[in-house]
């Protein structure tokens, strides 16, 4: 159900200020949410000065270095630094992007990071993502199959067939787009969110899955498939620049074209 | 139905004791304003000033049934500049409907969904919107 407010402890309240070192010359603002599960509190918003004269150029570098030289308590998950993780989805500057492609000078004035909007927070900008994992295993994410495969060698694709499913198969599973998408905000207990959907729809466009039947007869619901509304938030906000709400439109295509 | 995400919202902290998480921010964090939340929330909003706007509509015609003075002092209310302002109102969140209505159609058809079609598609909504919604009112005082 659509809540718009957030309960009596998720609300923010407003937490330290770290300083920049003095003399520093170019110095950005970062508001980073933060949340402890030993303290009891509310989260708060810490603000950090950070010396952009000494520091990389995205908002990762900036919070790695908070880590290292400010504040080694904050919490967040990274591991490529470039974009093929997934690992450092954040709310930054309002949208939904990984921290590692994010460059700090995109951002005007102070850089606001929360967590993956609303999903329960572990700790800090640390989502747990068990549903949404659990919602792309049921989907089923692999080749199915009941022809054997030809006993000379793999399962051939045309050219054409193989284009299918680009922009497709390139997605990292951050889940930017299903948590910047209001329908999976509300109704994120049953219906299944863009990233999902179009992974579901990545095994329905590869020629050599043949169970595209039974995956069609899994999405058929008022809630799995249909919570989609076409509001495109998925799409203005996918890292890697795919189009999730254009797999879930061929889906729904498929849906209407097989009741003929 | 009980939301099975409830069952997230319990984690344990350092000592292993269970403690209630918090929701992370999400109308509060989101640019909700931009191109492709803010068409579409507007799309609902129109749709329910719409169903308001019908009532008015039918008060109208249910005064004009039940006679002179009642139609009389409905279409007193509805031609005093309040009314006049609520009915441009009415109007104009009916072109925008409509007219994103026929984007959506556009959209079930699996087409204008790159992200700078979305762009596009979404201005000419909004300027169609506006341009209808004048033009309207222009017959409509002209005529008056």
């Amino acid at each position: 159900m659509a809540e718009f407010t957030l309960p009596a402890n998720s609300k923010v309240g407003t937490g330290k200020t770290y300083k920049a070192p003095a003399g520093a010359k170019r110095v950005k603002e970062f508001k980073i949410y933060r949340w402890n599960p030993d303290d009891g509190k509310n989260p708060v918003t810490d603000t950090y000065e950070i010396d952009l004269d000494a520091c990389g150029p995205m908002v990762l570098d900036a919070i790695i270095k908070i880590k290292n030289e400010v504040d080694s308590s904050l919490t967040f998950r990274r591991s490529c630094r470039e974009g093929i993780c997934g690992s450092c989805a954040m709310n930054i500057d309002g949208t939904n992007t990984l921290a590692c492609l994010k460059p700090i000078d995109d951002v005007k004035g102070a850089v606001a990071i929360s967590p993956l909007p609303h999903m329960p927070v572990v700790k800090d900008l640390v989502p747990d993502l068990s549903l949404a994992y659990a919602q792309y295993r049921s989907v089923e994410p692999w080749l199915q199959s009941d022809s054997a495969p030809p006993p000379d060698g793999e399962r051939r694709q045309s050219k054409e067939e193989r284009a299918e499913i680009d922009g497709l198969w390139e997605c990292i599973l951050c889940f930017c787009c299903s948590t910047s998408c209001p329908s999976y905000w509300w109704n994120g207990d049953r219906y299944l969110g863009p990233a999902v959907l179009m992974a579901a729809y990545r095994w329905i466009a590869d020629s050599r899955d043949e169970h595209t039947g039974q995956r069609l007869d899994a999405l058929e619901d008022p809630f799995k498939l249909y919570r989609c509304h076409t509001i495109m938030n998925c799409t203005q906000t996918c890292p890697k620049g795919l189009n999730p709400a254009k797999a879930i439109g061929k889906v729904k295509q498929l849906m209407l074209e097989r009741q003929g | 139905m009980k939301d099975v995400r409830e069952a997230l919202m319990v984690g344990r902290n350092t000592e292993g004791k269970l403690v209630r998480r918090p929701l992370s921010p999400h109308l509060q964090a989101y640019n909700m304003m931009q191109m492709s939340s803010a068409t579409s929330i507007f799309h609902r909003a129109t749709g329910i000033a719409l169903g308001a706007g019908t009532l008015l509509l039918t008060a109208w015609l249910v005064s004009a049934a039940a006679g002179d003075e009642a139609f009389s002092v409905v279409q007193a209310l509805l031609a005093s500049w309040i009314g006049v302002l609520v009915l441009m109102g009415f109007t104009f969140a009916l072109f925008y409907h409509f007219c994103n209505g026929i984007r959506h159609l556009f959209w079930d058809t699996g087409r204008g969904f790159e992200l700078e079609a979305m762009h596009r598609n979404g201005r000419m909504v909004i300027a169609g919107a506006v341009v209808l919604t004048v033009a309207f009112w222009i017959v409509g005082f002209l005529v008056w």
